[in-house]
C-alpha cells in the first residue's frame, strides 16, 4: 500500500526541519560571536605549524618539531590501531561467550552468564583503569622482567617482543609478499578450466611467508640497557589496557547479540540438520551460524561504532590517541578549541561512517537472496 | 601638627563618602551577589592546592583563596560552590562563564593573557618545573635523565618545557601523558615511569601520595624558568579582577603587617598603624571601593588567615608536605611575596 502523507503532516515535517536549521544557525552564529570575543580567528592554518611536544607511542616516524598535521596522522593511526585490535578481539570473544551461553553444560553456560553480567554492569572507564592500574601495574620493574617464550619480556613498562629486522633484500621482497598475501583471497575465487582454485590459492600465501622470511636480516631481542629495555618491539601497557578494556566490555554485548541471533534461527533448522546426520559442531558452523550472521550484522555494527568512539577513553590511561593529544596538548598549545573539537568530530564521524558503510556492504552481500 | 591631622581627617571624611558613591560596576560581582554564592573553579584534587580532607571538606591554598573571596563578598567563607576542572577544560569553563574565577594551580602566561583573553590578577604561588625520581635510579641531575620516561599531566606547559630542554641539551627524555593526577601518580608509583614532573608544589604533593615517599627524591635543577601560579578572571570585568587581586594582597598584607588569625582581635583593638587600620576596615573606604563592605580585610584575616598562615597549613609543616617557603616567602625574607601600598 502506498501512503501519501497528508498536507498537515508534511507541513509539520517542514516546520521541524526549519526549526532544526534555525537552532543550528543560532549555535553557529553564537560560536562566531564567541570566537570574536576571544580575539580569535577560525582556521586550520595551524596544522602546518611545527609542534613542540612529543607523542610517546606511534606507528610512523615522528619527531618533535614535525607539523600539527603529522601529529594528527600519528594520532589517527593510534586510534585506528586500538579500534581495529579491539573490534577483532571483541568479535572473537563475544562469539565464543555467546555460544557458551547456549551450551548444554551447566557450568559453561553459567560462567558465560556471570562474565556477561559482570562486564556489562560496570562502567567501561572503571574497567580500563582496572586493567591498567590493578593488573598491568602490579608487574615487576624492567630489571625483574618476566621472561616469556621466544625471547619476549614482560614488565610494568609493557610487553617486549623480538623484532624481525629487515635486510637489504627486504625492500623488494616484503612488498611482493604483501601483494601476494592481499591477492590470495581473490585467487581463491578464480576458476581454472571450470574448476574453482579454492585452497590451492594458499600456495601464494606460503610463497609470501617464504619471501618474508628470506627478507629477514636478523632478530633483534629486547635487552635491559640503562633505565629501560632496549631493542625489539615494545607493546606499551597503555595500549594493552585500553585494548582489554574496550574489547572485553564490547564482547559482553556482542555475546548477547550472538545469543539472540542464534536463538532467532528456527528450531526446525537445527532438528532437520541433526536428522540429516550432521554432527552438533557441523550444525553450528554450517547451518545455524550462517543464518544467525544475517541477524547479527546490524546490531554488531553499532557495537563496532561504540568501540571506535570509546577509544577516546584512552586519554585516562595515557594512550596517545586522537582525543588525548588533540583535545589536550594541541588545544592547550594552540588555543584553537573550536577547530580542534571540529577536527575530532569530523574524524570520528568519517571513521564511523566508513565502518558502517563497510558493514552495510557486507550485510547486503550475505543477505538471503530469494531464488 | 594636630591641626594638620584634623585637616587630613576632615578631608578624608569629605572625600571618602564621595568616593564610595562611585559605584563599582561589575557584572560578575553582581551575578555572584544575586546567586548568593561564589562559583570557584579548582583542581580536581591535588594535595597542597586543593584536596578533600578525611571529612570531605575541601582544603588547600587555592581553596583558601576561594573562601577568602566569598568571605569578602558575603561575610561567610562557606558560600562557595567548588567546580573541579581538568587542566584541559579549565580556561574554556572560565571563558564560558560557568565559573566566576579560576584558582587552579595554573601558570600565568602570555598566551593565556592575550590569545585566551583572560586576566591574571595575582600570583599566589611561585614555583618551577621540578623532577622527582626514585632514589634507586641513581640519577643526580636532570640532564642525566636521557632515555628515561617521565609521567606528567597533559594540557600543560610541562610538555613544551621538556621538548625545549631535550632540544637544548640534545638528549631525549620520554614522556607519558595523563589526564588526571591520580592515574599519573599510580603509574609513577608502579614504576611505569622513572619519575614524575610538575611544578615544585605539585611534585611535593605527588611525593606525599607515594607508597614510600622516602624512596623518592627531587632533582636539584628546575627547567622552564619561574612559574607564577595564580588566579584567572575573564577579561572585561576590571572591577571583579580588582577584587580578586586585592583579596590576595590583603592576605599578604596581613603577614607583612604582622596581623594573623591568632592576634587579630588584639591588633584590631590596639593598632595605630594606618596601613593595618585600612586593611582591617578601621579607616578609609577600602572595601566599598572594591564593591564589598569595609570589614572585608578583617574577615579574611580572621576566618582564613594571612598568607603565611595559609601556606603553613597547606604546603608547610601543618599541611604535612613540609615544602620550604623559598620563593613564596615575603620580600623581606628573601622571597617574592609583596603587597602594594595600602593608601
Amino acid at each position: 500500500m502506498i501512503r501519501r502523507p497528508s498536507p498537515r503532516s508534511r507541513a509539520a515535517q517542514w516546520l521541524l526541519l526549519a526549526a532544526g536549521v534555525a537552532v543550528a544557525w543560532y549555535l553557529g552564529s553564537q560560536a562566531a560571536v564567541n570566537i570574536g570575543r576571544r580575539h580569535a580567528t577560525f582556521g586550520f592554518g595551524f596544522l602546518a605549524d611545527s609542534t613542540n611536544f612529543d607523542i610517546p607511542f606511534r606507528l610512523i616516524p615522528w619527531e618533535v618539531g614535525d607539523t600539527y598535521g603529522r601529529a594528527l596522522l600519528v594520532c589517527v593511526l593510534n586510534t585506528l590501531l586500538v579500534s581495529a585490535l579491539s573490534i577483532v578481539a571483541a568479535t572473537l570473544l563475544g562469539l565464543m561467550v555467546g555460544i557458551m551461553r547456549l551450551s548444554a553444560n551447566w557450568l559453561v553456560r553459567n560462567v558465560a552468564l556471570g562474565f556477561i553480567e559482570l562486564v556489562r554492569n560496570t562502567p567501561q572507564l572503571v574497567q580500563i583503569i582496572f586493567w591498567y592500574v590493578a593488573v598491568l601495574q602490579t608487574l615487576p620493574g624492567p630489571r625483574q622482567s618476566i621472561p616469556l617464550p621466544a625471547g619476549s619480556l614482560l614488565n610494568v613498562r609493557g610487553l617486549y617482543l623480538p623484532s624481525l629486522e629487515p635486510g637489504a633484500a627486504a625492500t623488494t621482497l616484503w612488498p611482493i609478499a604483501g601483494i601476494l598475501l592481499i591477492a590470495t583471497p581473490f585467487v581463491w575465487r578464480l576458476t581454472w578450466r571450470g574448476l574453482p582454485l579454492g585452497s590451492r590459492a594458499l600456495l601464494l600465501a606460503l610463497l609470501a611467508i617464504v619471501l618474508y622470511v628470506i627478507g629477514i636480516d636478523h632478530i633483534d631481542y629486547p635487552q635491559l640497557r640503562g633505565f629501560n629495555i632496549a631493542g625489539g618491539i615494545q607493546v606499551i601497557p597503555e595500549l594493552i589496557a585500553l585494548w582489554a578494556g574496550l574489547s572485553i566490555y564490547a564482547s559482553a554485548f556482542i555475546a548477547e547479540i550472538v545469543r539472540a541471533a542464534i536463538l532467532s534461527v528456527h528450531k526446525g533448522q537445527r532438528e532437520a540438520a541433526l536428522s540429516l546426520g550432521l554432527r552438533p559442531r557441523q550444525v553450528l558452523s554450517k547451518v545455524v551460524l550462517p543464518q544467525a550472521l544475517r541477524v547479527m550484522i546490524p546490531p554488531l555494527t553499532s557495537q563496532y561504532l561504540n568501540i571506535i568512539k570509546s577509544s577516546s577513553l584512552g586519554a585516562a590511561v595515557a594512550y596517545p590517541e586522537l582525543f588525548q593529544i588533540f583535545a589536550g596538548t594541541v588545544l592547550q598549545q594552540t588555543a584553537r578549541e573550536i577547530e580542534t573539537m571540529f577536527l575530532l568530530m569530523a574524524i570520528f564521524l568519517s571513521i564511523n561512517l566508513a565502518t558502517s558503510a563497510l558493514m552495510n556492504w557486507y550485510n547486503r552481500r550475505i543477505a538471503l537472496v530469494g531464488r | 601638627m594636630l591641626r594638620l591631622c584634623i585637616a587630613v581627617l576632615g578631608a578624608l571624611l569629605i572625600v571618602a563618602p564621595a568616593r564610595a558613591q562611585t559605584e563599582v560596576k561589575s557584572p560578575t560581582l553582581d551575578a555572584v551577589k544575586k546567586r548568593g554564592e561564589l562559583i570557584c573553579g579548582i583542581d580536581t584534587g591535588i594535595p597542597g592546592y586543593a584536596y578533600q580532607d578525611s571529612k570531605g571538606e575541601w582544603q588547600g591554598l587555592d581553596i583558601a583563596y576561594c573562601r577568602a573571596i566569598a568571605d569578602a563578598i558575603f561575610g561567610s567563607p562557606a558560600k562557595v560552590k567548588y567546580i573541579g576542572v581538568t587542566s584541559k577544560v579549565r580556561f574554556s569553563v572560565l571563558q564560558s562563564g560557568e565559573i566566576d574565577v579560576l584558582i587552579r594551580d595554573s601558570e600565568h602566561t602570555f598566551i593565556r593573557n592575550t590569545q585566551l583573553g583572560l586576566d591574571e590578577p595575582a600570583d599566589n604561588f611561585y614555583t618551577a618545573q621540578t623532577f622527582m625520581v626514585r632514589k634507586s635510579l641513581g640519577v643526580a641531575h636532570t640532564k642525566d635523565l636521557n632515555g628515561a620516561t617521565i609521567c606528567l599531566l597533559t594540557g600543560t606547559t610541562l610538555e613544551t618545557n621538556i621538548a625545549d630542554y631535550n632540544r637544548a641539551n640534545n638528549i631525549k627524555i620520554n614522556t607519558l601523558l595523563f589526564d588526571k593526577p591520580e592515574e599519573a601518580f599510580a603509574a609513577a608509583d608502579a614504576g611505569r615511569c622513572d619519575g614524575y614532573t610538575d611544578d615544585g608544589g605539585s611534585v611535593a604533593a605527588a611525593r606525599s601520595t607515594m607508597k614510600q615517599p622516602g624512596d623518592w627524591m627531587f632533582l636539584p635543577e628546575t627547567i622552564g624558568g619561574l612559574q607564577p601560579l595564580g588566579s584567572f578572571t575573564r577579561m572585561g570585568d576590571e572591577a571583579w579582577t580588582r577584587l580578586v587581586k586585592w583579596v590576595h594582597y590583603a592576605m599578604v598584607a596581613g603577614e607583612v603587617f604582622g596581623v594573623g588569625k591568632a592576634n587579630i582581635e588584639q591588633v584590631k583593638a590596639s593598632t595605630n598603624d594606618p596601613d593595618t587600620r585600612r586593611l582591617l576596615g578601621l579607616e578609609g573606604d577600602f572595601g566599598k571601593l572594591l564593591g564589598v563592605d569595609n570589614n572585608w580585610g578583617y574577615r579574611i584575616i580572621k576566618d582564613i588567615g594571612n598568607y603565611g598562615e595559609v601556606y603553613d597549613a597547606t604546603f608547610g609543616d601543618k599541611g604535612g608536605l613540609g615544602l620550604p617557603r623559598g620563593m613564596n616567602n615575603l620580600y623581606s625574607k628573601g622571597g617574592l611575596m609583596f603587597t602594594p601600598s595600602w593608601h
